[in-house]
């Protein structure tokens, strides 16, 4: 019927298979141009090109983002159980600490960002999708308590593609109802709450706390929704549109705030905290 | 109407079937001993095969084509329903019905998930998948019901949220996440009544509540047991497998904590007695909220958030 048809540019196009991948010279995950690491370091993994956001780690946004790149960890201790019994998970988690080097898929701490003192909580991709079990739900409803108990803004940045992480089942669905409860304190009690959205963040988590901020950020080009694309395309059996739940696609529908490169990431978030607490 | 029972309920129905023709026969009482015999032959029957139902069977259930739906318990329930649509800003999404009525003489919000009887309502209800809009009215509802302090029940029976490109056009995650913040202030009671599948954060989205009851064979998951087979397995014909591993029967949650009562259904599964599966969960439905009415508001929404902060199993170390 169409013979010009347009190729499709839609979807989980840019599969990016390691965390960081290794060598001297790399190549760009979307337009393939050929990097130079150093460069690519320079330019905080976002390639010269095209403006593809590699995908970098909790840590590094730490980096990025606190001052001086200070972070002081909370509640770092707790760890995963396997309440389900529920096949291959203990090896999936005993693989996911090995490679990503955390104990679970957020960290929580203190942070100081542009003189402002926050609670800081950073979702990692790595560590099976981001998604969020029991610790995962714990740890952030311990950040949003802090925020609260402490009165300094919240800041979370996630990378959740996993959603509600399945290996344990009912629990994890509990941990949306837990995070979003306990954010409506936070609201009740006028902390500013801030979520920077990057790739991926889907499903429980998207559905849960990294829809709630006051402000949301993201960065750009990441891939943000509830249903992951292949399971839309499935359903409806058609092609997705193009940019289908990316970023702008986001920000066109009146779902993000603010879509901020990462290089400009540190300097938004200073502006919208600049807003929540004036300097005296 | 096709026939659609379960495989395991066909030698009960067939027993049944038979019980009913020998005594349509038997005029003069001569075939009094057999039919007794029979018909304890069947109640046993019955009792072993829903004793021991494998947790695939328990979602066949839960997903039965027979199984009353929330128009059936509005209508078997509860008086002078009045069904209120729309979510005052895109639409009225029929997939999830929203109203206020009468129960037992008291005024109450209602809200849940219908899946729709036939083929032609089944398509107008969505199946039972809500789009952004059917949350956003189930909340408008849930909030008009806590500024006029009343109670709100609600229904969940749904496969899940509707995966669609709209449904992500118009914020599917935004509205959910904005549901569990929103409802869990409500300083009004809510009982939340699982009556078939709970669909993950489709079915959460109206299910923050005081109480969580579930019906004794309906299911909560965090994903479908065929999406939890093609993501483990890369094969959806495991569903079987993938149920035992996510453990999402009523007696399972029961067991973790997430649900506060198991409401017994008829022999056979609620469908089998939709009149009797309605009175056990209205009896259930009064029962929670005569405790709730007791407590003072601020109480209520404490301990509502508390409820949900002590789930989640994690070690210190």
């Amino acid at each position: 019927m169409f013979w010009f048809k347009k190729k499709k540019t839609y979807g989980l196009e840019p599969q990016q298979k390691k965390e960081l991948p290794d060598g001297v010279w790399l190549k760009c995950e979307r337009c393939g141009d050929i990097l130079y690491r150093k460069e690519l370091e320079r330019n905080l993994w976002v390639c010269g090109k095209c403006g593809y956001h590699f995908r970098i780690g909790c840590k590094k946004y730490i980096e990025i983002l606190s001052d001086d790149g200070k972070f002081e960890e909370l509640d770092g201790e707790l760890s995963s159980k396997d309440p389900m019994n529920f096949p291959q998970y203990v090896q999936k988690l005993k693989n996911s600490q090995k490679k990503t080097g955390l104990k679970e898929g957020v960290l929580i701490g203190d942070a100081t960002i542009g003189g402002h003192k926050v609670v800081f909580a950073l979702t990692d991709f790595g560590f099976i999708g981001g998604s969020m079990g029991s610790v995962v739900g714990e740890k952030v409803t311990r950040a949003i308590q802090r925020a609260k108990q402490e009165k300094v803004p919240l800041v979370i940045l996630t990378a959740s593609g996993g959603g509600a992480r399945m290996q344990e089942g009912i629990l994890s669905l509990m941990q949306m109802a837990k995070t979003s409860a306990h954010l409506a304190e936070l609201a009740k009690a006028g902390i500013p709450y801030i979520t920077i959205l990057t790739h991926p963040t889907m499903a429980g988590v998207m559905a849960s706390f990294a829809s709630l901020g006051d402000i949301i950020i993201a960065e750009p080009g990441a891939l943000l929704g509830f249903t992951g694309p292949r399971v839309i395309q499935q359903t409806i059996g058609e092609e997705l549109p193009d940019g289908f739940q990316r970023s702008e696609f986001l920000l066109k529908h009146g779902m993000v705030d603010i879509i901020a490169e990462r290089k400009n990431l540190r300097k938004t978030l200073v502006s919208v905290l600049d807003f929540f607490e004036e300097k005296k | 109407m096709a026939e659609s029972w379960l495989d395991f309920e066909r030698p009960i129905i067939e027993l049944e079937r038979k019980i009913e023709e020998l005594k349509s026969l038997d005029e003069n009482g001569a075939l009094k001993e057999e039919i007794s015999k029979l018909e304890n032959k069947a109640s046993k029957l019955r009792e072993d095969v829903y004793k021991n139902l494998n947790r695939w069977q328990k979602v066949q259930l839960a997903r039965h084509l027979k199984r009353p739906y929330i128009s059936d318990y509005i209508e078997l329930m509860f008086d002078n329903f009045v069904e209120l649509h729309g979510d005052r800003n895109f639409g009225d999404d029929l997939a999830i019905i929203a109203g206020i009525a009468k129960l037992d003489g008291k005024s109450v919000v209602i809200v849940g998930h219908e899946k729709g009887r036939n083929t032609k309502e089944k398509i107008r209800r969505n199946f039972g998948m809500p789009h952004p809009e059917g949350y956003r009215k189930a909340l408008r509802v849930m909030q008009l019901a806590a500024k006029f302090k009343k109670p709100i029940l609600t229904f969940v029976d749904t496969p899940g949220a509707y995966p669609g490109v709209g449904a992500e056009e118009r914020g599917q995650s935004e509205a959910i996440a904005r549901n569990l913040r929103e409802i869990s202030m409500l300083p009004v009671p809510i009982v939340v009544s699982i009556t078939g599948e709970g669909g993950s954060g489709g079915a959460l989205a109206i299910a923050i509540g005081d109480k969580i009851l579930m019906q004794e064979h309906s299911i909560y998951s965090v994903i479908s047991p065929e999406g939890c087979a093609s993501i483990l397995w890369r094969d959806s014909s495991k569903a079987p497998e993938a149920a035992e591993a996510l453990k999402l029967t009523a007696q399972d949650l029961m067991g973790f904590g997430v649900i506060d009562e198991i409401v017994s259904e008829p022999a056979g599964g609620a469908h089998r007695d939709s009149k009797d599966a309605a009175e056990r969960l209205k009896r259930a439905i009064l029962n929670s909220l005569n405790e709730l009415t007791t407590l003072p508001k601020e109480e209520l929404v404490r301990k509502r958030i508390e409820k949900f902060l002590k789930m989640g199993v994690y070690e210190n170390r």
